[in-house]
């Protein structure tokens, strides 16, 4: 059956996942539901302690068995040793069928690429996906498809109870006994541990892994010793050189510089640029420049932010201390600025990923966004966007919150080359639709802006601007007119992916890659 | 027919690598007013003829959307030039760069060598325009012979490394080991009506140090600089952007010079200052400038 972004999705996998077709990104807003909710294990006994000695005392103890559902957090990037420290003695156990709710996948976790071969892991759900995980997941590796969400339908899809998570693995930077957890301290500081909050409300086990424990209470805790049922002290739960970056790079790139220019300018241009804003940003190179570049408007008119959101660097830290910014809130920290900034100023706070963006609760912070720089890995004439399949059709992305923040915002700004090398950023089709088109307001290159039909308010409002503005089709023409209109990329027929939108509903599948066959 | 680009707007030439095709596929995204596409110093030696390569198909296919494409062809010492030229001319380059220049020579047999291309290419003659680096003392002493050898040749460049190396010298930033050449080569190109554009600023940390040397060139009349990387390009282009002062002046000046004239007066005043004919080339050049720099939209 087609949904509306025009994707054909099989009949079969709508019946086995009883999911509906995407039908527009605010389809279900008149929906109600009734809340899933975790089987809860009582302390009422004061005596009884929740430190456990190992991750395998703690997977006996949550009675862990075949088919379960585990769920990590990625607060720790590319630095995180939990994901393989738990995964490795769930396969010296000898338990085979589990599945994988993580808030994002990365190649730290590359081991498991050899854990679904062995039919250890037979499912994933996760907002993002790299490395060998993503290459044994488009080569058909997999039994079950993987499920793909932005972050806000992580958590709707855990509140609504599409998935239930078994057990919850918890890695904290610093924890108490009785399992109240923190995002800073210890010697794997990320700040926050915003993606783990539902994880901890929602799961029959939760299961607190720190290499600092601390004084009891730890408090003011990201994680609540309400919802834990084991702490676990391990030697290192996370890289701190890669959890962090000790400072984000500011580009001196001169296309990037201009592209950030642009997307300035359009800010300043708009009709949301007014006191009290409210913005999110990435940590691309043009999306951070676009901070810095703000600045000076924003004192020449004395313009303040109400609030910045969203994964936090140092730059919109900068413009918080400076009295530019009145509020930081905070679901992910890119750098050490960030995490000083979040333990240091009262105006910075750490928020769930559920008030960040999930869809279906009663207000999520994305829905008072006014302008969100995004990035993308293909943008087609239709303005879907994919941030989750490479040219070559093999998972490697992430939509994080892009579909949330596009879909929530006023003004979603898409900033990207127009050509990576060979491959043109403005196509026909992309090769997976991750962000719907409808949500998109204006795209950003090097080779100027297209602004997005739907937005003829938009189109209005810039009408006197002297920015290149031109068409998306346009965008196209110039990209293939560079490199040559590209070949579609060859699938065969087998489902190995599913892209959720933040409904729940399907907005597309991923197939399993075939070696590209020349015609004669 | 005259070429009509022998006095084009050439504040930047972007130096970039032919041996890269990532660098040339499209760097009139930067928007400078001419790029250098070398084929000299930046590509190794075993690989000229696949840079050659590069050139001719960029040259062929590439939409450079009005920037100007000048070719830097290997020195009249090596085996390569002759090649060189011809690879220009079927591409259609607008310009080539003769390296080491340092006799009207050098510029005559560079000439007869694109002359001949282009018979050879089917382009029109005279077409390829030529412009001179000069990069030894013996180059800038001859400077005025050079900007006078050809009809081609609009104008000529201070190539500062091998120029410093020459004079025994390094390049100290000061500008000091620079200072004759620059004083030299400005003069001669005034007097024989050519172009003169300065040599690179290698530091691309020291961006106030860079400003301070094109706003010195810019005094000392050059009409551009050679940059390195697309960062510099701005910085150029600003300092080299007139006054919104000096342009309501230029208008004025041209506007009474044209007036003035068709009543048979020679010199008068404009806001108390003497001006006569002499004036007037230099006002249309801060209108062309200022023009290009998108500050001015009258119609002078």
């Amino acid at each position: 059956m087609k949904n509306q972004v025009g994707r054909e999705i099989p009949d079969e996998l709508l019946k086995q996942y009883g999911k509906k077709v995407f039908s527009g990104s605010f389809a279900r807003s008149e929906d109600t539901y009734q809340k899933a909710g975790p089987c809860v294990h009582n302390y009422i006994d004061p005596t009884r302690s929740k430190m456990v000695s190992s991750i395998h005392e703690a997977l006996v103890k949550c009675k862990i068995h075949d088919g379960m559902v585990l769920s990590f957090h990625h607060h720790f990037r590319d630095g995180d040793k939990i994901v393989n420290m738990v995964m490795e003695e769930v396969a010296k156990m000898g338990i085979k069928d589990i599945t994988i709710c993580a808030s994002s996948l990365g190649s730290a976790h590359d081991p498991v690429a050899e854990l679904i071969e062995e039919g250890v892991v037979t499912g994933i759900q996760t907002s993002g996906v790299r490395g060998k995980i993503g290459e044994a997941i488009s080569h058909g590796k997999l039994k079950n498809p993987a499920i793909i969400r932005s972050h806000g339908g992580r958590v709707r899809a855990i509140e609504e109870g599409d998935v239930h998570i078994d057990i919850a693995f918890i890695g904290a930077p610093t924890s108490d006994e009785y399992g109240n957890a923190r995002g800073v301290g210890g010697k794997s500081d990320c700040g926050v541990l915003s993606y783990a909050m539902v994880d901890a409300k929602y799961a029959d086990r939760v299961v607190v892994v720190t290499d600092c424990m601390v004084p009891f209470p730890n408090y003011p805790a990201s994680i609540s010793m309400t919802d834990v049922d084991y702490v676990c002290k391990v030697d290192c739960i996370g890289d701190p050189n890669k959890i962090v970056s000790n400072a984000v790079r500011m580009t001196k790139d001169v296309r990037e510089l201009n592209m950030a220019h642009y997307c300035t300018q359009l800010i300043a241009e708009s009709p949301y640029f007014k006191d009290g804003f409210s913005f999110q940003t990435g940590a691309g190179g043009a999306s951070l420049a676009v901070n810095t570049m703000l600045r000076p408007i924003m004192e020449e008119k004395n313009i303040h932010m109400s609030f910045a959101i969203g994964g936090i660097t140092k730059p919109i830290c900068d413009l918080l201390e400076a009295g530019l910014v009145r509020n930081i809130v905070d679901a992910q920290d890119f750098d050490l600025g960030s995490i000083e900034s979040l333990k240091n100023d009262a105006n910075h706070y750490e928020i769930s990923t559920s008030a960040y963006a999930n869809p279906m609760n009663k207000g999520a912070f994305v829905n008072r966004l006014d302008f969100v720089i995004l990035g993308a890995l293909e943008v087609d004439v239709n303005f879907n966007v994919n941030v989750v399949t490479g040219s070559n059709g093999v998972l490697r992305g992430a939509p994080g919150g892009h579909p949330d923040t596009a879909a929530g915002s006023k003004c979603s700004i898409i900033v990207a080359p127009l050509i990576r090398g060979r491959i043109p950023t403005v196509c026909d089709q992309v090769v997976t639709v991750v962000t719907p088109g409808e949500d998109v307001d204006i795209v950003v290159t090097d080779y100027g802006i297209a602004i997005n039909p739907k937005r003829q308010d938009l189109i209005e409002a810039y009408k006197n601007s002297h920015l290149p503005f031109c068409t998306i089709e346009e965008l196209r023409d110039k990209a293939y007119a560079i490199v040559g209109t590209p070949e579609q990329v060859q699938f065969k027929d087998k489902v190995v992916g599913i892209l959720e939108a933040r409904d729940g509903s399907i907005l597309d599948v991923v197939r399993e890659v075939k070696p590209f066959e020349f015609k004669d | 027919m005259r070429n009509p680009n022998l006095k084009r707007l050439r504040r930047t030439m972007m130096f970039l690598n032919c041996q890269k095709p990532g660098l040339i596929k499209d760097p009139y995204i930067y928007k400078p007013d001419s790029i250098m596409l070398d084929l000299e110093d930046a590509v190794a030696e075993n690989q000229k003829d696949s840079a050659r390569y590069s050139l001719y198909h960029a040259l062929k296919e590439i939409d450079y959307r009005g920037v100007e494409r000048v070719v830097r062809i290997n020195g009249l010492e090596t085996p390569h030039w002759q090649e060189d030229v011809r690879v220009c001319v079927a591409g259609g380059a607008d310009v080539i760069r003769i390296s080491k220049t340092e006799t009207a020579e050098d510029v005559h047999r560079v000439e007869a060598a694109v002359e001949a291309a282009e018979k050879e290419f089917e382009v029109p003659v005279g077409h390829t325009l030529l412009m001179a680096a000069l990069e030894s003392a013996k180059g800038v002493r001859n400077a005025y012979e050079i900007c006078n050898s050809s009809e081609r040749l609009f104008g000529i460049a201070l190539s500062g490394g091998d120029y410093s190396k020459d004079l025994q010298t390094v390049i100290t930033g000061t500008g000091v080991e620079f200072a004759g050449a620059r004083q030299s080569m400005i003069i001669a190109a005034r007097a024989a009506g050519k172009q003169c554009f300065d040599t690179v600023f290698t530091n691309l940390d020291d961006m106030e140090g860079f400003a301070k040397e094109v706003l010195m060139i810019k005094q000392m009349g050059f009409d551009g600089k050679s940059i390195i990387n697309p960062r510099q390009i701005e910085t150029v282009h600003r300092i080299f952007t007139p006054s919104e002062k000096e342009i309501i002046f230029a208008e004025k000046v041209v506007r009474e010079i044209e007036e003035k004239r068709a009543k048979g007066i020679g010199v008068f005043t404009v806001d108390g200052k003497m001006i006569d004919i002499a004036f007037y080339d230099g006002s249309k050049r801060i209108l062309s400038l200022a023009k290009a720099a998108g500050v001015y939209e009258g119609e002078l």
